[in-house]
């Protein structure tokens, strides 16, 4: 092989082994990091697409809407309990440590971020709220469709 | 009757543009000089019309004319006049009024300030630019018209802008990031003129390098605006969220960076410039990809308007229509480009290669993480969200390789370098780096990791690296002082950028390392202490504003048992929305911000109080700024004469 063609044999040698390193990083750190959205309903009978439910302790995005009455606080600490309802009627209760949102109010729509701690619970660690209908996710509107009688506490 | 000329007007604005982009095309093509010359004439009247436009929509703001329903959706009259004038851009409607106005300033800028060069060459960009501003009109005029009237049951008084948008920073963030996004139009613009003629030389890459630059800037500078706002605004503390938003508008800033490198070697060596060509298409075409995905309401974010299927598909055409055709022409015409310069193995350009390759690897992750989600939902797999941890981690190792090179690169001369001369600068430098970040860490670091280790060093490793590279070039003939004043601008702008990426590096590092947030439950008179500070929560003070109610915690702020500060953070009811705020209080330093945050009233009295402590925050935008100043520093360089020609031209 002369010096040109070995160089060059070189440089996409080493061009297609960083692109299929850096391939497989990316999707190892892609598969690490997906976190599928659930409605109560779909956390209790699986997803609507597939059927398939979630399992304790994957991570896990539920949006719906607070239920009135359900938010309890632990008097000591910042921690916090409610539960989520969809149109379908499904209800799942979420627990959370921390600031809940400015726009968190019951009978919101809201979407939490967490772990699945049994069938119908889940650990957040992250609780997003948003302001009305128009900034709401497309997921939750959905899933809150023909709701409105319950929220009786929006301003 | 003025909205209605405001309408009118820009109406004729797109007409304008509609002539701007045929007539001056036509005279290249008939060979007719005066039509070849309109173009400019044609871009300033279009630019005087929607001007125009844009200031009689600030004047139906500032006099609460409520029965524009625009108006009457994002304004109240309780609202600060500086905020009425900012709402003009405060939704989706007014934003794009901005954004053709800020096309049509650029085009503008180019018509003026291009005044050496060919004027057949200039007729094509400014026939390109038209092509640009009439798409952007009639999105505008057809899908979303601010000058709509509410006639005849207008409100009495309107349904007041957004709370977190009644700030500062939405004053200046949009205009700036837009003036980012609009401005890679001009870059984009000189490159289809350039495969539209078919030549690309050296001369191409140097008129379009200072636009370039200046689009890049705006950019740079907006997006650190953003994140700034996102910081105090948003009440979390946090700086950057990957938000879909900000990944539309990270894109093109990263496309960007890697363009003005890539200009740099085809202005100086003419190699590269075929890859150079396809990433001033891709700036632009990830500007407008970004466009689409903020406007059509198809990504989920806080950034996001309200959606409107016809507004999605508009842009989705248009877009296809840029980039397909955009690409049509590269792939046509590229074959005509031929690269000269050859360069070995170990040398500038392979350096700068080797920063494009690094960009764009980030660049696709940024892509990936953006658009999975949306592929995923369309396929029917569901909706899935992709966590901040994939971005970081990928940031994380793609930063090591890219910081690396960045400080070898302006150590390695143009086309050849021998590798024995490059051994004692880099262990100088490495030297110089190991010690720095030894002494950085044990002052500022209450624990080891190994993250901040990395990060800080790296940051320091650039740093040194980048001065080491000045201190040589400066005394290479001259004494060290009298070196460095002989150093070009394009010099100065290398080196200042580079480091300003190192002071955002180490302060990403700090911050993310050893930021300390405690959400905590206070009541008047408790107190809570950490990293030698101690928080007392004194009162609650009373602080209505103008359009809002307001409850601040007072605290005051001990450092072992001294004095620093008192902090007031309030927690806002905005009066038309019902829409509550924090505005969080900010003890903004050199080495560390403290930032404390209202949460909520629990049932007992006591409130919910966040509190942070955030090592070297200022840093990471510190260091966007100093990236910002050095391209303004660049495009000053005489080689461009822009100044001089900004000095005739006043």
């Amino acid at each position: 092989m002369n010096p040109r063609r070995k160089k060059r044999l070189l440089i996409t040698s080493s061009l297609v082994v960083g692109l299929s390193l850096a391939i497989g990083l990316v999707l190892f750190a892609l598969q690490q990091n997906i976190d599928l959205f659930y409605t109560p309903t779909e956390i209790i009978e699986g997803k609507n697409e597939t059927g398939v439910k979630p399992e304790i302790g994957q991570r896990l995005r539920v949006g719906g809407m607070v239920v009135n009455g359900t938010v309890s606080r632990d008097p000591e600490s910042l921690k916090v309990s409610f539960d989520l309802i969809d149109n379908r009627g499904g209800i799942v209760t979420v627990f959370f440590d921390g600031i809940l949102p400015d726009l968190f109010r019951e009978g919101q729509g809201i979407v939490a971020q967490g772990e699945l701690l049994t069938a119908t619970q889940i650990d957040a660690f992250e609780v997003l709220a948003k302001h009305d209908e128009e900034y709401m996710p497309p997921e939750v509107a959905e899933a809150l469709e023909g709701m409105d009688h319950l929220k009786s506490n929006k301003p | 009757m003025l909205a209605e000329i405001g309408q009118f007007t820009l109406v004729i604005a797109c007409m304008l543009a509609l002539l701007q982009t045929v007539y001056p095309l036509y005279g290249i093509y008939a060979r007719e000089q005066r039509a070849i010359e309109s173009a400019k004439v044609l871009t300033i009247l279009q630019f005087f019309f929607v001007s125009l436009s844009l200031i009689i929509l600030s004047y139906l703001f500032l006099v609460n004319d409520f029965t524009v329903g625009y108006i009457a959706t994002n304004s109240n009259s309780a609202l600060p006049w500086y905020y009425r004038l900012s709402a003009v851009w405060g939704a989706h409607e007014g934003s794009l009024l901005l954004w053709v106005f800020l096309l049509s300033l650029w085009s503008t800028a180019v018509a003026i300030l291009s005044k050496r060069l060919p004027v057949e060459s200039i007729a094509r960009v400014l026939a390109v630019l038209g092509l640009l501003s009439l798409g952007f009109y009639l999105f505008v005029l057809l899908t979303s018209n601010p000058f709509l009237r509410t006639l005849p049951y207008f409100p009495v008084d309107g349904r007041d802008l957004n709370p977190l948008l009644q700030d500062i920073g939405l004053i200046l963030h949009p205009p700036m990031l837009y003036m980012g996004y609009v401005g890679f139009s001009v870059a984009f613009a000189f490159a289809i003129a350039a495969l539209m003629e078919g030549r690309l030389d050296s001369a191409w890459a140097k008129w379009s390098r200072p636009w370039t630059m200046a689009a890049w800037v705006f950019l740079t500078v907006g997006i650190a605006l953003g994140s700034w706002w996102a910081y105090y605004e948003l009440g979390w503390g946090g700086w950057w969220f990957w938000d879909p938003v900000e990944n539309a508008s990270f894109m093109p800033w990263i496309a960007g960076t890697a363009l003005i490198h890539s200009l740099a070697v085809s202005e100086k060596r003419g190699v590269f410039k075929s890859w150079t060509v396809l990433l001033a298409i891709s700036a632009f075409s990830l500007s407008l990809l970004g466009t689409f995905l903020v406007r059509s309401g198809i990504l989920v974010s806080v950034h996001a308007f309200a959606s409107d299927p016809a507004r999605g598909l508009f842009i989705l055409a248009f877009l296809i229509l840029v980039i397909g055709g955009s690409l049509l022409l590269y792939a046509v015409q590229a074959s005509k480009v031929k690269s000269r310069g050859r360069f070995q193995l170990l040398s500038r350009e392979t350096m700068l290669l080797t920063n494009n390759i690094l960009l764009i690897a980030a660049l696709i992750v940024v892509l990936l993480g953006t658009l999975l989600p949306l592929v995923h939902k369309e396929i029917g797999l569901g909706s899935i969200s992709i966590g901040e941890p994939f971005f970081n981690s990928m940031f994380t190792i793609l930063v090591v390789p890219f910081a690396l090179f960045l400080g070898v690169a302006p150590l390695v001369r143009w086309k050849r370098q021998s590798i024995n001369e490059l051994f004692k600068p880099l262990l100088h430098s490495l030297l110089i780096t190991v010690v720095l970040t030894l002494v950085f860490l044990y002052s500022f670091a209450s624990h080891f990791t190994w993250l901040a280790l990395m990060g800080v060093f790296l940051g320091f490793w650039v740093l040194s690296a980048t001065c080491y590279e000045l201190y040589l070039r400066a005394t290479h003939r001259f004494s060290l002082f009298k070196g460095l004043t002989k150093l070009g601008n394009s010099h100065w702008a290398m080196s200042i950028g580079h480091a300003g990426f190192a002071v955002m590096i180490i302060g990403i590092t700090m911050t993310q390392n050893y930021d300390i947030e405690r959400d905590v439950k206070l009541a008047v008179g408790d107190s809570i202490a950490f990293e030698h500070y101690d928080f007392h929560f004194d009162s609650i003070q009373n602080m209505d504003g103008q359009n809002y109610t307001s409850n601040a915690g007072v605290f005051t702020i001990k450092k072992d048992g001294k004095y620093v500060t008192t902090m007031k953070s309030e927690k806002r009811i905005y009066t038309v929305q019902r829409m509550p705020m924090t505005e969080a209080a900010i003890d903004a330093g050199f080495t560390r911000d403290l930032y404390i945050a209202m949460g909520e009233v629990l049932p007992d009295g006591a409130w919910a109080v966040r509190i942070y402590y955030k090592p070297f925050i200022r840093w990471i935008w510190f260091g966007p700024l100093m990236m910002g100043f050095a391209g303004i520093i660049m495009m000053m360089d005489r080689r461009y004469r822009v100044k001089k020609l900004v000095k005739e031209e006043a």
